[in-house]
């Protein structure tokens, strides 16, 4: 059997294999495409860093700017410097060069052409026997090489030619080849300076040129200049003379002042650096200890001071910096000062009048507990006084609370503790108070726990401060207290269906002694001081609070605080608007408050919707919460058995929003049906009654698909 | 239960006032407005409890605390009108076992006085160890290798309910209801300051609790026997 599977898996994979390869090969050569591209921009990615950083130390560094402008400018003047310096040199020793050369190769000509007539006369008296020979010529030149030569020692070299001979060299110098003394080669001459010389004879011409020395010179060659002359001989034979000055010796001289100049330039650009970056020194090192400090004393260090030497402007500047310094921390220590007192005189106050008024509660409890005995006036006065006196006595507390964060002497006790425990203790605090007003407080997301680094006391206070404001404003209907938790930040939000807020008044609702409806009674008598007090609790853990909320749509107010002690909230776990404001559920700001009555008169349209993508709440797809929130919330209307398993779980406080399918919803003239098979796309039908009007749009998208198997019903506009 | 409570305030009418009302509740009350006198008073009247005001001319009701506990162990109740964390530590740490945030109501005030003075009324002989300390319940005594250490009556309590169930770990609030009485949750600072109070006199370094050890986050439990 195994044998048997073996094989054809076996094939199966080669070919897998086959086609792998195919594609790896593929990748590899669109890859080999890419690699100098890549290569760049790496190499860019590798080379931006190092030049961006430069680049920012030379923005930011006054002295690095100033050395380098000193360092260019002085390069700029050096160079400039040194130019004209080495071309007055250079014209300086050349021309003196070239007129003495001048001056020596034409008397060299003078004394060859006297040299020619006497020769010539002596000829003549002697009587010439035969023509002159190639012999002859050929000593003859030799000899006034040597005689021309001689005066010149190692000055110049004499090169004497035959006009039309190549310039190949006669190693013994016998024949009709060039004679040459010294050791400078006949190929130093220019072509074109012997043309010249050659065209016209008893004519000198100059030249520029190189010169080529022999190899016992080690063939060195070095610029020179070439003077030139063509002479008839004596037995009429032409020949050209040629005084060979080197400039080699000038040249050198040229090449010392120039390296001398270089050097010197290089040193002075370099001492000048030097120089700018110590002068800059001066100045810029106050100005940095000046930031330095100035960074100290905001960080607190009110005691730094500047060290002021000397009466410069340096030295103003220190003086007038500790001046400053000096005049804010006066008045730093006359505010701490004022504050100290402030806090002070609160407790004094505080102890003051909380003695007396401990007499007069004990006195009142005691007149309140014996109010039987009284007469009705007397008793009733007694319980004015008794009831008065908790009023009293919280807004003293609150005052107190409030002045403490004020003075800011209040001192956050932060341990990890799970919020589930405070959220329930504070719900089942309220739930006289629920029962009071009918309204059923609703717990979600408590699933897992919420754990965070917190004032427990003060979160009991802004929590306990949340819900009782949602249940005495929440117009019977229920409260939501829904929990969070999301990266580093956790979140409780409490919702509530009441008269909710009129535009504005969301960032209103946390000022002192602010109420929204002064007409209203209220029943728990709070001091308006309740959410001042709550959002310094929740300021002083690092987090917020937030509220929301739409006349008549309800609010929502919540509280999101740091995971850890001292940590950052980069966002919540939830949105402050809730999923189900009227906004999200495609109605305007004036649209139907939410959760009315089903009239049965008038015509109500249901529609069903998808739990609609939330973008700031992952948890809506992968938590059951957000849709368990829907379905709590969301209006239930007809849920399947295999769906609304969490619908008992919803409010129950305004039970003619939520009915069972079939129950009479002919009247309404609207009916949803829900596919009570779980997991797969519920269909919504709409069996819209003749009343239903036209139009009646779906919210948060088309179908009515639901994964959740929520549906959410809301009220028709009201025309 | 007839117990005799001494008040040391220096506000005649407030003192008159839980006068009539400790009275009213069956205790025997005896004044003293002046803390310099404070001492002297008690050693004189030898009260069950000492109802202590924080401010008090002369003497202040630190150094009263201090004075007494030195002398003795019995229930000290605060009466503070302050209630930042910083004084009501300072007043717990001088000694006090418990306090009373004015203004305060006076059945609350008589609750706590009540609970302070229900001490064991049936003492079973039993003997308990937690750490290397054996105490002894009904003797009222706390011993290492044979040497007894000297704890407040409030001390003991809590070195009791810990020690009797050394695998629970007690919240602050299971141990306010236990060793004070108080049914709701009241300041918890209460626990933390006598922990750190008990861990001073029976702990070898209380820096390093072995005796009674912190659940970070929950609360306190016995360290292993």
């Amino acid at each position: 059997m195994y044998q048997a599977d073996e094989t054809p898996s076996g094939s199966a994979t080669g070919g897998a294999d086959a086609v792998r390869g195919d594609v790896l090969s593929s990748t590899v050569r669109s890859r080999r495409r890419r690699a100098p591209a890549a290569l760049i921009a790496l190499l860019t990615r590798q080379l931006r860093r190092p030049v961006h950083r430069v680049a920012a130390l030379y923005r930011r560094s006054i002295q690095l700017r100033v050395v380098a402008a000193t360092l260019l400018l002085s390069v700029v003047v050096v160079l400039v410097l040194g130019v004209v310096v080495v071309a007055q040199v250079r014209t300086g020793l050349l021309d003196t060069k070239r007129a003495s050369a001048r001056d020596q190769a034409l008397s060299g000509f003078q004394s060859e052409l006297k040299k020619i007539d006497e020769a010539k006369d002596l000829r003549l008296k002697v009587g010439a026997t035969t023509d002159p020979s190639t012999e002859e010529i050929g000593t003859w030149l030799l000899k006034q090489v040597g005689d021309l030569a001689a005066s010149g020692q190692s000055v110049y070299t004499v090169i004497a030619m035959l006009p039309g001979t190549t310039q190949t060299i006669a190693p013994d110098k016998t024949g009709l080849g060039p004679r040459y003394s010294g050791d400078i080669l006949p190929s130093s001459i220019p072509e074109s300076l012997r043309a010249k010389v050659g065209q016209e004879a008893g004519q000198s011409f100059s030249q520029p040129t190189v010169i080529h020395r022999s190899a016992e010179s080690h063939n060195r060659t070095e610029p020179g200049l070439v003077f030139g002359m063509q002479f008839v001989g004596p037995s009429d034979k032409s020949y050209q003379l040629y005084y060979v000055f080197s400039f080699g010796q000038e040249t050198k001289t040229l090449g010392l002042v120039t390296g001398t100049l270089a050097t010197a330039g290089i040193f002075v650009v370099i001492m000048m650096g030097g120089i700018a970056w110590l002068v800059v020194r001066q100045v810029v090192t106050p100005v940095r200890m000046a930031a330095g400090i100035s960074e100290r004393l905001a960080a607190g260090h009110l005691e730094e001071r500047m060290k002021v030497t000397g009466t410069d402007d340096i030295a103003r500047l220190g003086e007038s910096f500790n001046r400053m310094a000096n005049a804010l921390q006066a008045q730093i220590r006359q505010l701490e000062e004022l504050s100290r007192v402030q806090r002070r005189f609160v407790s004094d106050v505080s102890h003051e009048l909380r003695t007396p008024l401990t007499t007069v509660r004990m006195a009142a409890d005691l007149i309140y507990d014996s109010r039987e005995d009284l007469d009705p006036m007397a008793a009733r006065s007694a319980e004015l006084l008794q009831g008065q006196l908790d009023r009293f006595e919280s807004l003293l507390a609150d005052l107190l609370e409030i002045s403490r964060f004020d003075a800011g002497a209040a001192v956050l006790d932060a341990e990890p503790v799970d919020l589930r425990e405070i959220v329930g203790r504070v719900v089942e605090a309220a739930d006289p108070l629920a029962q009071a007003k009918g309204s059923a407080v609703v717990i979600r997301g408590d699933g897992e726990p919420v754990l965070a680094e917190v004032d427990s006391r003060r979160i009991e206070r802004i929590l306990r401060n949340l819900v009782v404001n949602a249940l005495e404003h929440g117009e019977g209907r229920d409260v939501v207290v829904r929990l969070g938790s999301q990266d580093g930040a956790v979140a409780v939000g409490v919702r509530d269906y009441g008269i909710g807020l009129k535009p504005g008044e969301a960032s209103r609702v946390f000022h002192r002694f602010w109420r929204a409806d002064p007409s209203r009674v209220r029943t728990t008598g709070g001091t308006g001081l309740g959410l001042s007090i709550a959002v310094e609790d929740a300021h002083l853990h690092g987090g917020w609070l937030q509220a929301w909320g739409e006349p008549g749509g309800g609010s929502h107010f919540r509280l999101t605080l740091p995971r850890t002690r001292g940590g950052e909230i980069s966002r919540a776990p939830f949105r402050l608007e809730p999923e189900d404001s009227r906004n999200n559920r495609g109605l305007g700001t004036y649209g139907t408050p939410y959760r009315r009555a089903i009239r049965p008169a008038g015509a109500t349209a249901l529609t069903a919707t998808d739990e609609q993508a939330d973008p700031e709440t992952p948890e809506t797809s992968g938590n059951a919460f957000g849709g368990n929130l829907g379905s709590g919330l969301g209006g239930v209307l007809g849920i399947g058995p295999g769906l609304g398993r969490r619908a008992p779980e919803g409010p129950r406080a305004d039970p003619s929003d939520v009915r069972p399918v079939g129950a009479g919803y002919g009247a309404t003239g609207a009916q949803v049906m829900v596919d009570p098979t779980p997991g797969r796309p519920s269909v919504a039908q709409r069996t819209a009654g003749p009343d239903a009007p036209d139009g009646v749009d779906a919210v948060g998208g088309t179908g009515g698909t639901d994964t959740e198997g929520t549906q959410r019903a809301k009220d028709q506009r009201q025309d | 239960m007839k117990g005799r409570v001494l008040v040391v305030d220096d506000d005649s009418a407030l003192a008159e006032m839980l006068g009539i009302v400790l009275r009213g509740e069956g205790f025997e009350p005896f004044f003293v407005a002046d803390g310099d006198r404070a001492l002297a008073a008690f050693r004189e009247t030898k009260p069950d409890l000492v109802l202590l005001d924080l401010m008090l001319p002369g003497r202040d009701g630190i150094d009263v605390c201090r004075q007494i506990r030195a002398e003795s162990g019995i229930p000290i109740v605060m009466l503070t009108a302050k209630t930042d964390t910083v004084d009501v530590v300072v007043g717990l740490e001088s000694g006090a076992d418990d306090y009373v945030t004015k203004p305060f109501k006076p059945k609350e005030l008589v609750a706590r006085v009540r609970a302070r003075l229900r001490r064991a009324e049936d003492p079973t002989p039993e003997q308990l160890t937690i750490g290397d300390l054996v105490i002894d319940v009904a003797g009222h005594s706390v011993k290492r290798d044979g040497r007894g250490i000297p704890l407040t009556p409030l001390e003991f309590d809590l070195l009791v309910a810990l020690a009797r169930k050394p695998w629970q770990v007690f919240t602050r609030e299971v141990l306010l209801e236990q060793v004070w009485g108080y049914r709701h949750a009241a300041d918890t600072r209460l626990v933390n300051v006598h922990v750190q109070r008990l861990r001073s006199k029976i702990e070898k370094d209380p820096e390093r609790p072995e005796i009674v050890v912190t659940v970070r986050g929950v609360g306190y439990k016995a360290g292993p026997s």
